[in-house]
């Protein structure tokens, strides 16, 4: 009787949209095993950066991943000016803020987006909505600062691309404070709620020593509590003249990783506000003519993690290496922890919480592990979280009526 | 107008393929259906099967391991199926023109029908280009 049915429509899959495909193996309602395997997304930016000039590399860089798309033009003008002597001695003060700003603003459109993602695969498309809705002004300030909402090419070596305008800067606050009370209103969500309480808690958990040996990164590491942070452990730009805090949570389950990523919204706002109180005036490009031959390394704390660039130079005007690690490579393998053990209702919202970067071939296909019978696709998959949380609120519902 | 073609003019379901791309055109396409742009509202809609879809949406440069792939989503697509390219790498490659993962353009895989050019485009281009499809299909009797 092993008749073996495979249903291919996993491969491309409309929601979560990067490069991975994962295969779960269960008996019954329990996932035994998982298999991650990557490739789809390869494009060669590493090699086709040799063949670009150091202004044009940034371009490049920045269509690694379209959400953190200034963290990746970041590390590598970072590991640029390291050749040359580090940002704080070549980078003029005014573009430092600039750049720390535009990190900041894209961590929080970042999360929310998160945030959004993880609420429709647990059952709440308001939630989805919601936090899609108040993703919009962030981009739109995006829109008026750098002239882009996604793609924002502020980066260049030795400083920014475009000053913030006087007359914007009142614009930006406002949004800025008309964003806190959304925050509030999805901290008070996420917290009060007894069924996202009951579906997160205990759920997909990475111990502290787990997360250690899978090295993972940003909020999944601060998640499981440990205390990493490129912002504090070797601050570029602004952060270390600002006054935020690290967020650690200690329980490693999906309720933690969302309590960290909203959190950290606050932290973000609070650091672009003080970037635009502190910020001097001046220019923001220093100007580099040339690099001289030497071996340089960029870290940044994109939304997901470190990222890190390696560009080793010869003195022309190209990188003759540049190595990218981007942090959803260690995080998503820390899958086969958590998920394992796990049963497939919660398979998803697991998968989803590293916040990997999976977006076009996301392939999800659930072996049985019994008679191999191919079983369901990431909608099947989607379908069942979303019913079990209906349960819990069906169950809640119950009990409040007796 | 055949049946058909005219099934095409309204409700149009949306299955979204994003072959090796960056994600800023595929979360541009989510945009879409979040509350400010809204597109529900004239019944496109994401579906999950492509064999539900009458539009394919194509974002990213395609590379060696997904074009393989893209020609069978392509088959399981119900005919007559019109083909959107969203973004310069659809279009063009972009800058992974030269990369040795990305061989050929997308319309050199797939039949396409409407370009949407821009990197990443914003919503309201994806929505008037899927407008400028409908009238095409419209004029076509």
């Amino acid at each position: 009787m092993s008749h073996k049915v495979v249903v291919p429509i996993g491969p491309y899959h409309p929601l979560q949209e990067e490069p991975e495909f994962f295969r779960l193996y269960v008996e019954g309602e329990k996932v035994v095993d998982i298999d991650i395997i990557i490739g789809y997304n390869h494009r060669g930016i590493e090699k086709l950066s040799e063949a670009k000039h150091f202004d044009q590399v940034a371009f490049l860089v920045e269509r690694i991943c379209g959400i953190c798309s200034s963290s990746h033009p970041y590390a590598y003008v970072l590991a640029v000016e390291d050749i040359l002597g580090g940002e704080a001695k070549v980078v003029p003060e005014r573009a430092l803020y600039i750049r720390t700003i535009i990190d900041e603003m894209q961590r929080i459109h970042s999360h929310l987006l998160w945030l959004g993602l993880a609420g429709h695969f647990i059952g709440y498309n308001t939630v989805w909505m919601w936090a899609w809705k108040y993703r919009e002004p962030v981009l739109d300030m995006f829109e008026m600062i750098t002239g882009n909402r996604n793609n924002y090419a502020m980066f260049k070596v030795g400083g920014i691309r475009r000053d913030i305008k006087e007359e914007d800067m009142p614009v930006l606050r406002k949004a800025l404070d008309e964003l806190v009370p959304a925050i509030d209103m999805f901290y008070g969500a996420v917290m009060d709620d007894p069924v996202i309480q009951a579906r997160l808690k205990g759920v997909g958990v990475l111990t502290r020593q787990q997360a250690i040996d899978w090295c993972v990164l940003g909020p999944t590491a601060r998640a499981s509590g440990l205390n990493i942070d490129i912002r504090k452990d070797e601050p570029y730009g602004a952060c270390d003249r600002l006054d935020w805090k690290l967020i650690v949570e200690k329980d490693g389950d999906i309720f933690a990783k969302t309590k960290v990523r909203i959190l950290e919204l606050y932290e973000c706002v609070r650091m672009i506000r003080q970037c635009l109180d502190k910020m001097p005036k001046g220019s923001i490009d220093a100007d580099i003519q040339d690099v001289p031959a030497g071996e340089g390394i960029g870290r940044v704390e994109a939304p997901r993690g470190e990222c890190l660039h390696y560009v080793k130079t010869d003195g022309t005007n190209r990188p003759i290496r540049h190595k990218i690690r981007a942090p959803s490579f260690m995080n998503v393998a820390s899958d086969k922890v958590s998920a394992v053990g796990g049963t497939i209702s919660d398979a998803t919202i697991t998968l989803a919480a590293v916040d990997p970067c999976y977006c076009c071939t996301e392939r999800v296909v659930v072996l049985d592990r019994k008679d191999s019978h191919k079983v369901m696709n990431g909608w099947d998959l989607i379908k069942l979280s979303q019913e079990k949380t209906d349960k819990i609120k069906e169950g809640l519902k119950n009990a409040a009526a007796k | 107008m055949d049946f058909r073609l005219k099934a095409l003019t309204k409700s149009i379901w949306v299955f979204h393929i994003s072959t090796a791309s960056c994600n800023n055109c595929d979360i541009e396409i989510l945009d879409c259906i979040t509350p400010r742009f809204d597109v529900e509202r004239f019944g496109i809609q994401l579906i999950g099967s492509v064999r539900h879809a009458d539009a394919l949406l194509v974002t990213g440069v395609v590379n060696r391991k997904a074009a393989p792939l893209l020609k069978k989503v392509y088959a399981q697509a119900p005919k007559p199926c019109v083909v959107v390219a969203v973004g310069q790498c659809a279009l063009s490659q972009n800058m992974f023109r030269f990369g040795y993962n990305c061989p050929e353009p997308l319309d050199k895989i797939l039949p396409v029908d409407v370009y949407i050019p821009g990197c990443p485009p914003k919503p309201e281009a994806i929505i008037d280009g899927i407008v400028k499809l409908v009238n095409k299909v419209r004029q076509k009797k």
